[in-house]
């Protein structure tokens, strides 16, 4: 076994990677960029390399500089996590030239997959299903009706030349396949001046599934079963699964035999992943094949109990596979959800910045539920715009689906990242999704459940009630401890205790009696003809997070203090509560309604400064917090931010400007 | 004798209604509260015991004794608590005479002064009134002057907090100035010495109310307000908040509670704070709200001379006040404004026995012909001499810059700073590195490469906290992950700290 190995990657997956290597008893390097100094993976590895500035074609991308650091550091191996170097056959042809051994599949298999003609032929000839296509040139109408019979409706008509949906027509029928042709070509003319049209199968609300398989050098190759990725915005994955809901037993046997024998064909010796698309009916085709580990390893590693990492290291080294095709079953349900730095009520603008708050749910293992968070990142430290703005990779595994999507959903309820926009409003309001939880899938999710984008939802039901109650307990915890100030009469009246009393959730209203019952307080609701709920929590001011019990359920509310009350988040929903005496929801009702007032309608140079970049153009829209421009004087960068939400009108200062205090710099729409 | 008593209900009822309930309507059609009704908010439950409540004007010039005498004349006066701790409030009622101040009403307000001042407690007044009753001529004025004349007594004796909700102009403004904070309320409260009429009149100036002393105006540009509210509860339950932090009086602790926050709580994130980049600012209240309990901090003057920080918090439960340079506005430069701000605010905290933590990154003195003109030197030595006298317990931190007079400023140990404590990132200096070198080594100017060197010698030799350490002005350099824990330790050691000034009539700050 290799005594160090170099982890030529950054982020959540060399933390990962080093993880496993230091429980093996391998040392680890760590190489990064400028950008990287004082990132978790440089903390966590025993010795870490500088390779340049933050670019990636400057730092992670450059092959001699690894080697080098190989050999400075005395690394037998490198694993390259994903993206990166992790699939150019250079990469690794490099490493073995230098005498050291790449934790990943042979050049020839990256070669022979890395080219999507290639892979496909070898994906034929291994018998895997590809997808039914006439990929000649296609002379006119009639030849295409005949292509189409044979292939089976509905069809897609594709400009070869083509991209972004031009130049594209399905046909569900003979009689629409002459002129979708026809449209298709006359389209690709205009659009591409190349008019070639081939014909392929349509997959109707295709589904994204793969199958993990593993090899090793002596001709073994194994599956570990398949991932289900349909929750997909933009063709990126969001959310991932293990198993599918979609297969069978037998489907699952097939998909998996087919991936086998595909890296038979090509010596595969690594982990590596065979991705097929999949039809409602079970049908899948090959998709294309990915020669490294792959972000969402994980949800196999916790349904078949195998650490992926391990195995590619051993293999590596020249260990040959311990684990038998028989001896891998799936164990439960696994589910992960990626977290970004992205606004997901903004379109998921990547955000950036300082990372003021980050505590994510604590990894354990707890009954029947494990939570598992892969991360590169720790409170304090720095999203980059350089890089992935994804932050961390959250999984959860419990018996069934539904266990470990709520497991899931109250993992994310947990999570607090403040400080950068992130998008676990939008997983944890996903979580809660009647389709996603019925496992009725397509690539398509998003795209349809969520067509006009992501507003966060507004508290109602049983939720508004659970979120009105865990706002009387959060008051009552505050008013009990100011009962304890010092100071207080000697001989005055005794603070009241008024258990009547009204919680608001923004502009909706719950009245309320509380009782208290030892540590619990029990909630009677009016509205509901005075229901009670009992709750109760070792919550205490301060604390991020509020963990309690409803009755006898848990709950997970995240806690934020405003003024005269609190933000509570929870299943995505976000609402600013306020918990009144009656007398004093009386007086608040009485309040007339305000926009934020006091605001300007001029962006102004606060002090007399340089003008070193302008963020924003005119009719962005800006939130709240958002970097306008940079403004530089007593030679400190200066970012001027939105105050409020803000429409920009008008632009008037430049970069270079020299500005005197006050100077208008943009202008804001009303 | 039951109908006698029947007989006080009937007539406190019926001054209880103030100006009557059209008046009350058209108070809240503003979308203002009544007097009592702010009352009801800022005290605890039930506890309002109301003086005077039957006083009536004695005017009788131009008509007054023929029109209608309401009961409590323009003001209810009283006392209550706030989470049990005594208060006095006199609140002006709008809905009889506007609020207007006459001889009585003077009165009521002087009498509930003198007894907040004998029984040290604090007192807050709740503005919204139409200035001097005319009619009552100089009785008015010489009310004013009686009341004027208890507010500088009180000063530095107990906390005098005014809220400005509605019309404030005229002689009602300087009651409100001489006390410790004024807070107003966004869109219904004004404050003013001449209104916009006068102002038209004499200066040919087309001004709003809103304009000439709204509250945008007071938080921002004046620096008269210390923070302002949307709407009368708001504001009314945060004073409630701001209690909480404050002793009765100059002879008491600060009030305390327990705290749920842990003091030897280590933040690794903090080590990552201070940026690597010496030209990146970061956000100063990010550490304010790591180091005090929960993160809770009440903010003075937020939106004035943003580049320091001043309020209150609590650490293991105590009130201390906090002051900080802060590098993403301007740098962090002690300006005018900024000196001022944090000048008021660290005698505030003297006065009344609150410790004072400060947080310090400051590139020095702003420099400008606008800074100088307006006073600079007068209006810095404000913050030199405040920290300078201040005799609470004084705990210092240097974060990063700390260059020329500024250093002495920022409660360093020359002044007096009881425990002083620098972060490794710390630059203590005259200056920074480029203008040093430019003096120091002036003939060299020309050669580049020698310039560098000799930067490099400065900043290795300057830019860190262990030449000031070496001669003990800072007492220890700490990690930032243990600053609550060391802060806390600092505190508690503290707590029993004496120190007295000399015997004076009162010293001769430079004003």
């Amino acid at each position: 076994m290799f005594r160090k190995i170099l982890i030529a990657n950054r982020g959540e997956i060399a933390c990962r990677i080093i993880k496993t290597a230091r429980r093996m008893g391998i040392k680890t390097v760590a190489v990064y960029s400028d950008a990287d100094a004082d990132a978790l993976h440089v903390e966590m590895a025993d010795e870490a390399i500088h390779l340049g500035p933050p670019p990636a074609a400057q730092s992670y991308l450059l092959i001699d500089k690894i080697v080098a650091a190989c050999k400075e550091t005395g690394a037998e191996a490198v694993h390259p996590g994903y993206g990166f170097l992790s699939e150019r056959a250079a990469f690794a042809t490099a490493l073995a030239e230098a005498g050291i051994v790449f934790i990943g599949p042979n050049p020839r298999a990256i070669e022979a997959m890395g080219d999507k003609i290639e892979s496909k032929k070898f994906a034929s000839a291994a018998k895997v299903n590809v997808v039914p296509g006439y990929l000649g040139v296609i002379q006119d109408g009639e030849e295409a009706v005949r292509i189409a019979n044979e292939i089976g409706y509905p069809v897609m008509l594709k400009a070869s030349a083509g991209g972004g949906g031009k130049g594209m027509r399905v046909a569900f029928k003979a009689e629409e396949v002459v002129e979708g042709f026809n449209r298709a070509r006359s389209e690709a003319a205009s659009s591409f001046g190349d008019d070639r049209v081939f014909i392929e199968k349509f997959i109707v609300n295709p589904r994204h599934i793969e199958i993990q398989v593993l090899g090793d050098k002596h001709g073994n190759v194994i599956h570990l079963n398949e991932r289900e990725c349909s929750i997909q915005r933009r063709n990126q994955k969001v959310i991932e699964e293990a198993p599918s809901p979609l297969l069978d037993e037998e489907t699952r046997a097939t998909m998996g035999a087919q991936a086998v024998a595909l890296a038979k064909a090509v010596d595969y010796d690594s982990a590596g992943t065979v991705e097929f698309v999949a039809g409602q009916d079970k049908s899948f085709y090959f998709l294309e094949m990915n020669t490294r580990l792959q972000v969402e390893h994980p949800v196999t590693e916790l349904i078949t109990g195998v650490d992926l990492v391990e195995q590619m290291i051993r293999v590596a080294a020249g260990e040959p596979l311990s684990l038998r095709q028989e001896k891998v079953t799936i164990n439960g349900w696994a589910v992960e959800s990626r977290i970004y730095a992205e606004d997901p009520t903004r379109n998921f603008l990547p955000s950036i910045g300082r990372l003021v708050k980050y505590r994510p749910p604590e990894e354990k293992r707890e009954g029947a539920i494990t939570v598992r968070n892969d991360t590169g990142v720790a409170e304090g430290r720095e999203i980059s715009i350089h890089y992935d703005p994804m932050i961390a990779k959250l999984v959860t595994h419990g018996p069934d689906r539904l266990a470990a999507i709520d497991a899931q959903g109250n993992a994310l309820d947990r999570f607090v990242i403040d400080g950068i926009r992130h998008n676990i409003p939008f997983l944890a309001s996903l979580m809660q999704h009647e389709r996603w939880r019925s496992g009725q899938l397509s690539t398509g999710f998003i795209a349809e459940e969520y067509a006009g984008g992501f507003a966060a939802p507004q508290p109602d039901g049983e939720v508004a009630h659970v979120l009105a109650t865990v706002a009387a307990l959060v008051d009552h915890i505050g008013n009990e401890r100011k009962r304890l100030i010092s100071g207080q009469l000697a001989h005055g009246r005794p603070l009241e205790f008024e258990r009547k009393r009204v919680c608001a959730l923004g502009e909706q209203l719950f009245h309320v009696t509380l009782d208290t019952q030892g540590e619990a307080l029990i909630v009677h609701f009016e509205e509901e003809d005075g229901r009670t709920r009992r709750i109760s929590s070792s919550w205490r001011p301060g604390d991020p997070v509020f963990e309690g019990a409803i009755d006898g359920a848990s709950i997970y509310v995240q806690v934020r203090p405003i003024l005269n009350g609190f933000q509570l988040s929870h299943q995505g929903v976000a609402v600013d509560a306020r918990v009144f005496t009656q007398r004093e929801a009386e007086l608040n009702a009485l309040m007339p309604k305000k926009k934020s007032a006091g605001v300007s309608k001029h962006l102004l140079c606060p002090m007399p400064g340089l003008v070193k970049t302008v963020d924003v153009v005119e009719g962005q829209e800006v939130k709240a917090g958002e970097p306008l421009c940079m403004v530089e004087a007593m030679k400190m960068e200066n970012v001027l931010r939105a105050e409020r939400d803000v429409t920009i009108k008008k632009i008037i200062a430049k970069p270079g400007d020299s500005l005197a205090v006050d100077a208008v710099i943009m202008e804001f729409a009303e | 004798m039951k109908h006698i008593i029947d007989g006080l209900e009937q007539r406190r009822d019926s001054a209880r209604l103030g100006g009557g309930v059209k008046r009350i309507d058209a108070q809240h059609a503003r979308g203002k509260l009544t007097a009592r009704e702010r009352i009801d908010l800022l005290l605890d439950h039930g506890s309002f015991e109301e003086f005077d409540m039957f006083v009536e004007h004695r005017c009788a010039d131009f008509g007054m004794d023929k029109g209608e005498k309401i009961s409590g004349d323009g003001v209810v006066t009283g006392w209550g608590t706030v989470n049990g701790r005594a208060v006095f409030v006199f609140a002006k009622d709008f809905t009889v005479f506007g609020g207007s101040l006459s001889e009585t009403h003077a009165q009521k307000i002087t009498k509930l002064q003198d007894m907040a001042l004998k029984n040290r407690a604090p007192i807050i007044g709740l503005f919204d009134a139409g200035g001097a009753r005319i009619q009552e001529g100089v009785a008015a004025l010489g009310g004013y002057g009686e009341v004027f004349q208890r507010n500088v007594m009180a000063s530095g004796v107990i906390p005098q907090i005014s809220v400005i909700m509605g019309p404030c102009a005229g002689g009602d403004v300087y009651s409100p100035a001489m006390t410790d904070f004024i807070f107003m309320v966004r869109d219904t409260s004004y404050m003013f010495v001449t209104g916009p009429d006068v102002v038209k009149t004499v200066t040919n100036e087309t001004v709003t109310a809103e304009e000439l002393g709204g509250a945008s105006v007071h938080t921002t540009k004046s620096s008269i307000a210390d923070k302002a509210y949307d709407n009368d509860v708001e504001a009314l339950l945060q004073m409630r908040r701001l209690i909480d932090f404050l002793p009765s009086s100059n002879k008491e602790e600060p009030p305390e509670w327990p705290s749920f926050d842990e003091a030897e709580r280590l933040d690794a994130s903090l080590d990552t704070l201070v940026p690597d980049n010496p030209n990146k600012p970061y956000d100063i209240k990010e550490l304010i709200t790591k180091i005090a309990d929960e993160g809770d901090f009440f903010e003075i003057q937020e939106t004035h001379a943003k580049n320091i920080v001043v309020g209150f918090g609590r650490i293991e439960g105590r009130t201390v006040g906090f002051v900080a340079n802060q590098p993403m506005v301007l740098a962090g430069v002690l300006d005018i404004d900024a000196s001022k701000k944090a000048a008021r605010f660290v005698r505030f905290c003297d006065c009344f026995n609150i410790p004072i933590v400060t947080f310090v990154d400051v590139p020095g003195f702003l420099p400008g012909t606008a800074q100088e003109y307006g006073g600079l030197i007068k209006h810095g030595a404000k913050l030199l001499f405040a920290y300078a006298e201040a005799t609470v317990p004084k705990v210092t931190l240097i974060t990063r810059k700390a260059f020329g007079g500024a250093y002495d400023v920022m409660a360093s140990k020359h002044l007096r700073g009881d425990v002083n404590y620098a972060w490794p990132s710390a630059q203590i200096a005259v200056m920074g590195a480029k203008g040093a070198v430019e003096i120091i080594f002036r003939a060299d100017i020309g050669d580049a490469e020698k310039i560098a060197q000799r930067t490099k010698e400065y900043e290795d030799r300057f830019l860190s906290p262990f030449v000031a350490a070496e001669r003990g002005y800072i007492d220890e350099v700490i990690m930032p992950s243990a600053t609550r824990k060391r802060i806390a330790r600092a505190l508690a050691l503290l707590r029993h700290k004496e120190l007295e000034n000399p015997w004076k009539k009162h010293d001769n700050i430079p004003l």
